[in-house]
């Protein structure tokens, strides 16, 4: 909310300059966000009255003015339309000096003298309007400083109020705040009743009892619709960020600004029966101030007469019983409608006034008859006219109640580590607005005023204790707590140790967005359709991942477009799983490589990563938790990778991961330089590791045996070293694979596969025939199963 | 046995002419091998008297003596120059850049949330993790935050259907803690949140850490000592924090913390406040035996202010360039 500093201090004086006041409501939760000049710096402009103006003998766009400053008269050249005889403006003498320390001097426009400038609002920092030079009241002093006229020494503070606080939505409720920051008394506005002249009144009829428990309203009839806004009120408004508009509808602005309560004036004329307010029906139709046609929902609360919906209650009036020109009749509206009646609803249609901004936080439900009578007040005063008596329907029993809360003493003490006196908490609450009663000893009973929606139960009244107090004024300590041992599980291995290991291979870790384009989605998975957000921000962010892949192959693009050829990627994050009507969220760890396989350098020629390369980091990672022999990989098809390099990776037989090359049609559209390899596993399995378990050494030597095996060419190794374990007996220990060659010696269709086998007994030395028999046994079986030989 | 001397200088001139180590060994055979000068030299002693044969053999072994050290250290001479050219031979450029994988690194909001987390760790603190997609009962009614309450506007939510939604804090983390957990708790939820928000100073998607103690007994005190010496130690400098008061549905009373690093300007980086009774109420935990505080940061704004980052979007872009500045 934005409001003038002197506006402010017409309420509450306390003896303290702008920044000191500006500190003092941010520290007590109303946060500044802007203090900004009502006007630029400038001086020696005055008052001025164009006496004639005529066009410009060597121009047609400018005209020649003779302007008044009430004693001297100066030939004055302006280029705005709007120059001409008999209009007050402001005018910038010879020597005045405007804002950017741009001086005011003798000129000569095309061959004609001039002496000084016309000045449009832009040029004096009042506003961004550059729509011709400024048109002051017809009773302007001319002559007279126009700094002083307009009041222009003035600050406008923009004060960003946190929802609690509708209370202060409004110059009294930050004059109330002030008051009992500075503990200085306040002014507030106290309008006397307006005694009727006429009888006239508007009969209103609440059937939403609940959502408006009460309706004040007051005929006034026959103002002047030729008055105009007194110009304290407009530039009180502007400072407010408000537009004059016309003076009925100014006064109802100036009362939401100055008291907080919204109002509303209709065209009496345009009324017919009575008002009745009541919730809408889906379907029906209003036509609202600002031109657009709503089409209302059902629950929508409604100000209707005999004829149909007026305005949308508590959030904005209608076109067709608004205020004109016209106007001679209106009748004054000045409601209480409840919070949970207004919250919503100006947002489910996309608007958001001052009116229902308010409402939605809560208005002050005791404040609707000072309303009127103040709004009753300043429009006599304007636009003249014959008020009508006031008239108030309500509902008592569905109006709010003065909240009762019980203040413990020790309770306030406790939460704040500290002793506050109980004069203080007295003190405190009392200028708040707050009635204090001591009930018990070191118990209070207090009676919350009806503006302050915001507290409901004892701890709220700590927390305004603890606000006007100072926060920072409060005692500071460090908790004391039993701390017990934290179990650690040993076997667990922590995502940190799985991202270093990465970081080691040359791995950076990358974060990309949970929401995908939903194309890339299906491209990478055909197994989960992803679920799609209701309202994303755009196409590209608009289905959750089903897999990180798409996000780092992104990346991964993103960074090949900037010239790196050698990126590896890693990404830890959760993946989202629609698993029949079951949504599963479970934390992965994926990565991407491509490029060389080492970062460029002079030892060798540069080569691509491959497959074995993105297997070995995997390898890694599933070493981390000593729990290697529980995992295993098969080739298995994934979509989005290249059929004959693609692996599932498998705890005790069930698929925890995929790995593999990008399939090359995503590499080709996602236009990569590949090949792209990736992998990607669940968090969850990783970390679940193994507790290590001793086993006894063996005293007695090793053997090892190498063969050179010739097998089909599609024959895995896998296969071939299972069976060598099965058959290489209780003592064979290891299984090393240390060649594997195609080509000159082979025939096609075949490739030899040189192993290492390695046997130790636990207690004796394993003699060369025990060996020899099991070289057997294991050649003999892969002979007979997969027509395996050996190699000569 | 005259000749012992002259055949000794020889056997010398001819050490100190061998090149080799090869040189000198034909050199030994020569002098001192069984068939060598001076060795026969010894042979020669049964022609001497008695009185003179010990006298003479003494002078031999002498010789035999002294040509044996003059050998030995033109040995160790030779053998020292011939390792001094082998190892000039073997001279690398050590200037040459090492082999092998350059090391990667972490993400900078990896790395100040690991820091965040070894912090509240050492006082206590356990992680704890919930879903991102969240339903709206643990995102905001059971935080205080009912449908249409003007507090939902602060936060732009992406919804799946009425119900489901992205989480925009990691609050209901404490939510789903306190179901399952009685006091005394201490956490921090560490993770990512979602906001329907997007430019120079808005992400859709960030990190937050939640914190929350639960205990007898906590005070407003606490939270403002466990804050501010949060956040000097993890800025490693005598930062000025201040406490400002705010509004949060789930805490009363509610804070701001800023943070002054010497400039004089006052930097919004967390938000905090003791714990409210409603949320305590959705819980089933009583709110007059146990008190405790909430705090919330958000880990690219501290991790902007830690590195001097000034794009809030570049954490998304994952350019290496970028990344790499972190390792």
């Amino acid at each position: 909310m934005k409001f003038s500093e002197e506006w402010l201090r017409e309420l509450v004086n306390p003896a303290i300059d702008t920044d000191a006041l500006v500190a003092q409501i941010t520290m007590a939760g109303l946060e500044v966000d802007e203090v900004v000049p009502v006007a630029g710096a400038f001086s020696g402009v005055i008052v001025g009255e164009i006496l004639t103006a005529e066009p410009h003998p060597n121009a047609d766009k400018l005209q020649v003015c003779i302007v008044s400053d009430g004693h001297e008269q100066h030939q004055v050249v302006c280029g705005a339309p709007n120059a001409r005889a008999g209009l007050k403006t402001s005018f910038a003498k010879v020597g005045a000096v405007l804002p950017g320390d741009f001086k005011i001097k003798k000129a000569k426009l095309r061959q004609v003298e001039s002496f000084g400038m016309l000045c449009a609002e832009d040029e004096l920092g009042l506003s961004q309007d550059h729509g011709g030079i400024m048109e002051l009241a017809a009773d302007a002093p001319v002559g007279h400083c126009l700094r002083d006229y307009l009041r222009l020494n003035d600050k406008i503070i923009d004060v960003d109020l946190t929802p609690n606080r509708g209370d202060c939505l409004s110059i009294t409720g930050l004059a109330r705040e002030v008051g009992v920051l500075n503990k200085v008394g306040v002014t507030f506005v106290e309008p006397v009743p307006v005694e009727p002249v006429i009888k006239d009144a508007f009969a209103v009829v609440l059937e939403a009892k609940a959502a408006c428990p009460r309706y004040v309203g007051r005929v006034i009839r026959r103002i002047n619709p030729q008055a105009e806004s007194p110009l304290w009120m407009v530039e009180k408004l502007r400072r407010a960020g408000i537009r004059s508009i016309d003076p009925v509808v100014d006064v109802t602005n100036y009362v939401l600004l100055e008291l907080g309560q919204p109002m509303h004036a209709f065209d009496l004329a345009k009324l017919s029966g009575s008002i009745l307010v009541r919730e809408a029906q889906d379907g029906e139709k209003l036509t609202l101030l600002d031109g657009q046609e709503v089409e209302l929902k059902a629950g929508t609360l409604l100000i209707t007469d005999e004829q149909g919906p007026l305005a949308m209650a508590g959030i904005m009036g209608g076109e067709g019983s608004s205020v004109t020109s016209e106007t001679r009749d209106i009748f004054l509206e000045s409601a209480f409608f409840a919070p949970l009646a207004i919250a919503g609803r100006a947002r489910a249609y996309g608007l958001h006034t001052d009116s229902s901004h308010r409402f939605e936080r809560g208005v002050d439900w005791r404040l609707q008859r000072t309303a009127i009578e103040r709004a009753t007040e300043l429009l006599l005063e304007i636009v003249g006219g014959e008020p009508g008596p006031v008239t108030e329907v309500k509902s008592e029993e569905h109006l709010p109640e003065v909240a009762r809360i019980r203040l413990r003493h020790a309770r306030v003490n406790q939460l704040l580590a500290f002793d506050m006196p109980a004069a203080e908490i007295e003190e405190i609450l009392t200028r708040l607005g707050l009635q204090l009663s001591e009930c018990e000893a070191g118990v209070w009973d207090v009676a919350v005023p009806s503006y302050r929606f915001d507290i409901e139960i004892e701890v709220d009244l700590i927390e305004e204790l603890a606000r006007v107090y100072g926060y920072n004024n409060l005692p500071v300590k460090t908790p004391m707590a039993a701390l017990p041992i934290k179990p650690i599980v040993e076997s667990r291995v922590e995502t940190r140790s799985m991202r270093r290991t990465l970081v080691a291979l040359g791995y950076q870790e990358a974060i990309t967005y949970s929401f995908i384009e939903a194309g890339l989605a299906q491209q990478f998975d055909d197994q989960y359709d992803a679920i799609v957000l209701a309202n994303p921000i755009s196409a590209e962010m608009a289905v959750m991942r089903t897999s990180l892949w798409p996000g780092l192959a992104k990346a991964l693009q993103y960074n090949q477009n900037r010239q790196q050829d050698r990126v590896r990627l890693f990404e830890t994050g959760q993946r989202f799983l629609p698993r029949g009507g079951e949504l599963v969220q479970e934390n992965v760890i994926a990565g991407v490589v491509a490029g060389s396989r080492e970062p460029e350098g002079w030892t060798g020629k540069a080569q691509k990563v491959d497959f074995y390369d993105l297997k070995g980091h995997v390898e890694s990672l599933l070493a981390l938790g000593g729990a290697a022999q529980q995992y295993s990989v098969a080739s298995a098809s994934h979509v989005a990778l290249h059929p004959g390099q693609s692996a599932a990776i498998k705890r005790d037989g069930k698929v925890v991961g995929y790995m593999g090359a990008l399939h090359p049609n995503l590499v080709k559209s996602l236009d990569l330089d590949g090949p792209v390899y990736l992998f990607e596993l669940k968090l969850e399995t990783l970390a679940d590791g193994r507790l290590p378990r001793f086993s006894e050494l063996s005293k007695f030597p090793e053997s090892r045996r190498d063969l050179a095996l010739i097998v089909d060419e599609k024959m895995p190794f896998d296969t071939l070293r299972t069976v060598a374990l099965k058959e290489g007996g209780e003592y064979l220990k290891e299984v090393t694979l240390f060649d594997v060659y195609q080509g000159q010696g082979i025939e096609a269709g075949r490739k030899s596969l040189a192993i290492g086998l390695t046997w130790q007994h636990p207690s004796r030395t394993l003699n060369d025939e025990e060996i020899n028999g099991t070289i057997q046994s294991v050649v003999g079986a892969l002979k007979s199963e997969f027509g395996a030989t050996l190699r000569e | 046995m005259e000749n012992i001397e002259p055949l000794l200088a020889q056997g010398i001139a001819a050490v100190e002419q061998a090149a080799s180590t090869q040189d000198l060994d034909q050199v030994r055979v020569q002098y001192l091998g069984k068939k060598g000068h001076l060795t026969q030299l010894l042979k020669g002693l049964g022609q001497l008297s008695a009185e003179e044969r010990p006298q003479a053999g003494a002078r031999i072994n002498e010789a035999k003596q002294a040509l044996q050290d003059v050998l030995n250290a033109r040995k160790d001479e030779l053998e020292g120059a011939a390792l001094n050219a082998k190892l000039a031979a073997e001279t690398i450029d050590v200037t040459l850049p090492g082999r092998g994988q350059a090391l990667g690194g972490l993400h900078p909001v990896t790395k100040t949330l690991e820091r965040i987390e070894a912090f509240f760790a050492n006082i206590g603190y356990s992680v704890a993790e919930g879903p991102e997609i969240e339903d709206d009962y643990h995102n905001f009614e059971a935080l205080n935050i009912p449908a249409h309450h003007p507090a939902r506007a602060m936060h732009d939510t992406f919804y799946f259907d009425a119900h489901t939604l992205l989480r925009t804090h990691t609050s209901p983390v404490q939510i789903r803690t306190l179901e399952e957990q009685k006091p005394p708790v201490r956490i921090i939820c560490p993770g990512r949140v979602y906001r329907c928000d997007y430019d120079q100073t808005h992400s859709p998607m960030f990190h937050q850490v939640e914190g929350l103690l639960v205990d007898k007994n906590i005070s407003f005190a606490d939270l403002k000592g466990t804050l501010e010496q949060f956040l000097r130690e993890f800025f490693e400098e005598d930062v000025k924090v201040r406490f400002r008061p705010s509004y949060f549905p789930f805490t009363e009373p509610s804070i701001e913390v800023d943070i002054d690093r010497g400039d004089g300007k006052w930097l919004e980086v967390l938000g905090c406040g003791m714990v409210h009774p409603k949320v305590f109420a959705s819980v089933g935990i009583d709110p007059e035996e146990y008190t405790g505080f909430a705090f919330g940061m958000g880990v690219e704004r501290l991790a902007m202010l830690r590195y001097g980052v000034n794009d809030l979007r570049l954490f998304f872009e994952n350019d290496l360039r970028f990344l790499g500045q972190f390792n």
